[in-house]
């Protein structure tokens, strides 16, 4: 009973919300200045596909459609046949980003590497259209990332 | 019966069913490899073990029989342990390959690794590999996924009847194989695809192509022979059919289905495919739009029948059509007065066709046939014509029928014959009618005076006799120059056996198209026909000016395909509705109208018993080719036929009714009987035995490249008995003159002895389109 008017009359918890308020205005200020400046990203900042080759330059998909029976947002779309080789490729390998809802789970399903999302999210479409991606486009991606790709699955590859 | 304890449960139980048998029949599963119903059982996978009380070991569940107060535990912790201890022991030269295999999302061993495997591996050692084995263009292997359950063995052996393949080496080392330089040449191959738990044979046409769950699975009914095999057909997200599977139906196809069942499905795709319809304009085809064309064909009609008279018009149609297509082309005929309507192509004696009290079957049910204990097939390749039935006939000897056979070709027909006569086609009769001397006829209409009865003939009619057994005629007995008398003959010896007889059906829909009166004697089911029409061979002996074919390549479908050939470059106009085109139908034709293949339209077959058998369309029509039964129903109101308001294939089905209850509309006894004298007869000159192979039945099959590279379908085109090829002076694989009524060619002969020295074989293939009848004579010249 008086610790509560004890409590009530020095506004003590009013005082105690403001000092949060208080530690804020006496912390320094941070802007991020993007695009100039950017924020450090997590190897497993999921974002844009890329399809990925291996060293030799042969391109890892085996076309088991594994990430197009788990893709939740039905953004893949694959068609196979048989190569010359006996092996089964892709003729078609699409993904439709407008659709995707980058949940990463072909990524996951994937048993080769061959899908995976880069950090690349500075991407754009001015048409609806350009945000389809083509099996060409998607290596091409990849092509062009190998590197980072390899070092953030390299990164991350003991929690996985 | 037998009690027993089945996880605390008490049940009852056959005796002498196994403890797997009686957990499937109480709805319980227990993991299991090397088990199949159909097959024998192996038990070398162990997958199975379950605790048995007072058992001081894990038993296998497939392999031990029942007895009386068991207690079986089938998932205790001990039954757990035995079966996760064996998949691991079967995962360990498993590779991990499911991405790449084409049975993963339908694989036993990927879904049962899921309850019973480890999720990681302890075996640190090197994993084995098995070189592939070559098993033909159908099967296409991965052995080093193999798990040794021997399903496939086990098939060859014990359904397919003849071992192809076999388990060699011992231990760690065990692979299985076929015969060094062998290839697996069953005609029912197919189904060690589906025996296969995992993913060491898959099939190869499919291979790569698809993963399983994409697909979509269809029911539909086979269209290669008159069993009315029941069928999946599986099809992607383009509506293409990418695969076939069979559907069980224990009375009918069990749970097989034949090669040609299985892999025509290529044929669907070929080249030949007509997607739009098609007129002849001064020697040039051009596409056109439905409605013209349709217009342009009621024309063609209207004009044929004004200038010549309707009788001028010959339609000729294969039985492998659907009924409802047939039954309207008919209706349609008859409604513009055309009566010379057709199905028997490959038939040249219609001396019965006014005789004939009802439709041609197999004379009893599918079960009943092969419950007899005597059967006597007569003049039929049986394996190339039935390949299923075939194999129920050969279940059916197993079981103690006794299969007595009068054939032409020596034919192993994989199972112990217990009598085989081997004779020229035109001996047939004569053989026939010694048997029925044997069972001592008093018939004044035939006269057998003439006939001597052999021993092996007083064999046949003994067994039949005894067995009150079951006589049919196949094929090729249907294809003889003297069909009339083989059934008068067949006729009378059933009647003296007090058995049964009737036809092999061999194209999907011949009892169907007899029932729905697609003849020139008879209008549907069993009504009388305003007017009588020629037969399919009066129409190509005296040519028509005006023909209407119907899903038939009449130069390969034709019992002479010269004469069909003339007559259709002969006449006026040709109308050809068909899902395919080739050079000779471009030729002769005027207008293709572009019909769908049976996975296309909706339809129904009716099989050899008598089955009607319904089905829809698996896929939506490829291009602009259309059901058959819409383009005749259109065709009608062209032509302003009245009662052709179909709006459904359920309005049609409505006016054949009759045939879901078709009893009294299958008949194969005869009104009257023919006045017969036989004797043996002089066999003077060589006659050709122009078989349709298993593999060029149809137009579809025609068109499977991967049947076509079986070693049936390379099987060689002419042959002959080494006597008479050392008569001539032909060696073997030497290149020979045939010639054929006009008609010449050169073949590469090979000599086997099971043909009669007397005949020539010349398939009926396309390498012999354009030679004349099937079993007319032949000469020979090196």
């Amino acid at each position: 009973m008086i610790k509560k008017f004890f409590k009530t009359f020095f506004l003590l918890e009013l005082l105690q919300g403001l000092r949060v308020t208080w530690r804020a205005m006496l912390t320094p200020k941070v802007t991020i200045q993007y695009p100039e400046e950017k924020t450090p990203l997590s190897p497993r900042f999921r974002a844009l596909h890329a399809l990925r080759r291996y060293p030799n330059g042969e391109e890892r998909c085996i076309g088991c459609k594994l990430c197009e029976a788990v893709c939740p947002a039905l953004a893949i779309t694959i068609d196979v046949h048989e190569r010359d080789d006996g092996t089964r490729r892709t003729t078609r390998y699409d993904i439709d980003l407008v659709k995707c809802i980058f949940c990463g789970f072909c990524e996951e399903a994937c048993p080769v590497d061959a899908i995976v999302e880069t950090d690349i999210h500075e991407y754009h479409g001015e048409k609806r259209g350009d945000l389809h991606y083509t099996k060409e486009m998607l290596l091409a991606i990849g092509d062009k990332y190998e590197p980072i790709i390899a070092k953030n699955r390299a990164m991350d590859h003991k929690y996985r | 019966m037998i009690e027993l304890e089945l996880d605390g449960k008490s049940v009852s139980a056959e005796p002498g069913s196994t403890i797997l048998e009686v957990a499937i029949k109480e709805g319980k599963y227990i993991p299991h490899f090397c088990y199949h119903k159909k097959l024998s059982i192996a038990a070398n996978c162990r997958m199975c073990l379950v605790e048995v009380e007072k058992s001081n070991k894990p038993l296998p569940a497939c392999a031990t029989p029942i007895s009386e107060g068991m207690k079986v535990h089938t998932c205790s912790k001990t039954a757990l342990e035995a079966q996760h201890g064996v998949m691991e022991f079967l995962l360990i030269n498993h590779p991990l390959d499911c991405p790449i295999c084409d049975q993963g999302g339908e694989c036993q061993l990927q879904d049962l690794a899921v309850g019973y495997g480890r999720s990681a591996s302890r075996f640190t050692e090197e994993k084995r590999a098995v070189t592939n084995k070559d098993l033909g263009s159908l099967v296409a292997t991965e052995m080093t996924r193999c798990i040794h359950c021997s399903r496939c063995v086990r098939f060859t052996d014990e359904i397919a009847g003849m071992q192809e393949l076999g388990m060699s080496y011992r231990n760690n080392h065990v692979e299985v194989m076929p015969f060094i330089g062998k290839t697996v040449d069953s005609e029912i191959s197919g189904n060690i695809i589906d025996l296969c738990p995992v993913g060491a044979l898959t099939s190869k046409p499919f291979r790569n192509s698809a993963r399983p769950w994409e697909l979509s699975r269809r029911k539909s009914i086979a269209a290669h022979d008159g069993l009315g095999t029941h069928i999946i057909a599986q099809t992607d997200k383009y509506h293409k059919v990418v695969r076939v599977l069979p559907l069980e139906n224990e009375a009918i196809n069990e749970c097989w289905i034949s090669d040609r069942d299985r892999f025509s499905y290529e044929g669907l795709y070929s080249q030949e495919r007509v997607t739009e319809p098609m007129i002849k304009q001064d020697g040039k085809w051009i596409n056109v739009d439905w409605e013209t064309a349709l217009a342009y064909v009621a024309k063609s009609l209207n004009m044929a029948k004004a200038e010549n008279g309707a009788d001028q018009i010959g339609v000729l149609a294969s039985s492998s059509s659907t009924t409802e297509e047939l039954y309207l082309l008919q209706k349609l005929m008859r409604g513009i007065e055309v009566y010379n309507l057709d199905y028997r192509l490959t038939q040249t004696d219609f001396n019965l066709d006014t005789k004939q009290s009802g439709a041609n079957f197999l004379g009893a049910g599918l079960a009943e046939f092969t419950a007899n204990k005597s059967i006597l097939v007569i003049g039929s390749v049986l394996r190339e014509e039935q390949p299923l039935l075939a194999y129920k006939i050969r279940q059916a000897v197993k079981k103690g029928t006794e299969l007595n056979v009068i054939n032409v070709l020596n034919e192993d027909l994989l199972c112990p014959v217990t009598n085989q006569v081997l004779a020229d086609p035109r001996e047939i009769a004569s053989i026939l009618a010694q048997i029925v001397k044997a069972t001592q006829t008093n018939n004044s209409e035939i006269d057998l005076s003439d006939i001597e009865v052999s021993e092996v003939a007083k064999s046949i009619a003994e067994s039949l006799k005894k067995h009150n057994g079951h006589i049919v005629l196949g094929e090729m007995a249907k294809s003889l120059p003297n069909y009339s008398e083989l059934v008068v003959l067949t006729q009378e010896l059933a009647k003296n056996i007090q058995g049964k007889f009737g036809i092999l059906a061999g194209r999907a829909n011949e009892v169907g198209a007899a029932l729905v009166g697609f003849l020139p004697y008879v209008d549907a089911f069993n009504q009388k026909t305003p007017q009588m029409g020629m037969n399919a061979k009066q129409m190509l002996e005296k040519p028509r000016k005006a023909y209407v074919l119907f899903n038939t390549e009449l130069e390969h479908d034709s019992y002479d395909s010269k004469l069909a050939l003339n007559a259709l470059k002969e006449a006026d106009s040709v109308i050809v509705m068909s899902a395919y085109k080739n050079s000779e139908m471009e030729q002769y034709a005027d207008v293709i109208l572009p019909i769908t293949p049976y996975t296309e339209t909706a339809g129904s077959f009716v099989n050899m018993e008598g089955k009607w058998q319904k089905f829809n369309g698996v896929t939506r029509p490829l291009g602009n080719a259309r059901p058959g039964w819409k383009v005749l129903r259109v065709l009608a109101n062209q032509l302003n036929l009245v009662q052709f308001g179909y709006t459904t294939i359920e309005d049609v089905r409505l006016e054949m009714s009759a045939l879901s209850n078709p009893e009294g509309l299958l008949n194969n006894s005869l009104n009257s009987g023919l006045k017969l004298k036989l004797a043996k007869p002089k066999l003077d000159g060589l006659v050709r035995l122009g078989i349709q192979g298993i593999y060029s039945l149809d137009s579809i099959v025609r068109r499977s490249p991967s049947l076509q590279q079986t070693s049936f379908a390379q099987l060689p085109t002419l042959s002959l008995n080494p006597v008479l090829a050392n008569k001539l002076g032909v060696k073997d694989k030497s290149t020979v003159n045939i010639e054929q009524d006009g008609k010449s060619g050169r073949f590469t002969v090979s000599i086997y002895n099971t043909i009669p020295e007397t005949v020539v074989l010349l398939a009926a293939n396309q390498s012999t389109c354009g030679f004349a009848g099937r079993f007319a004579s032949i000469t020979i010249s090196a």
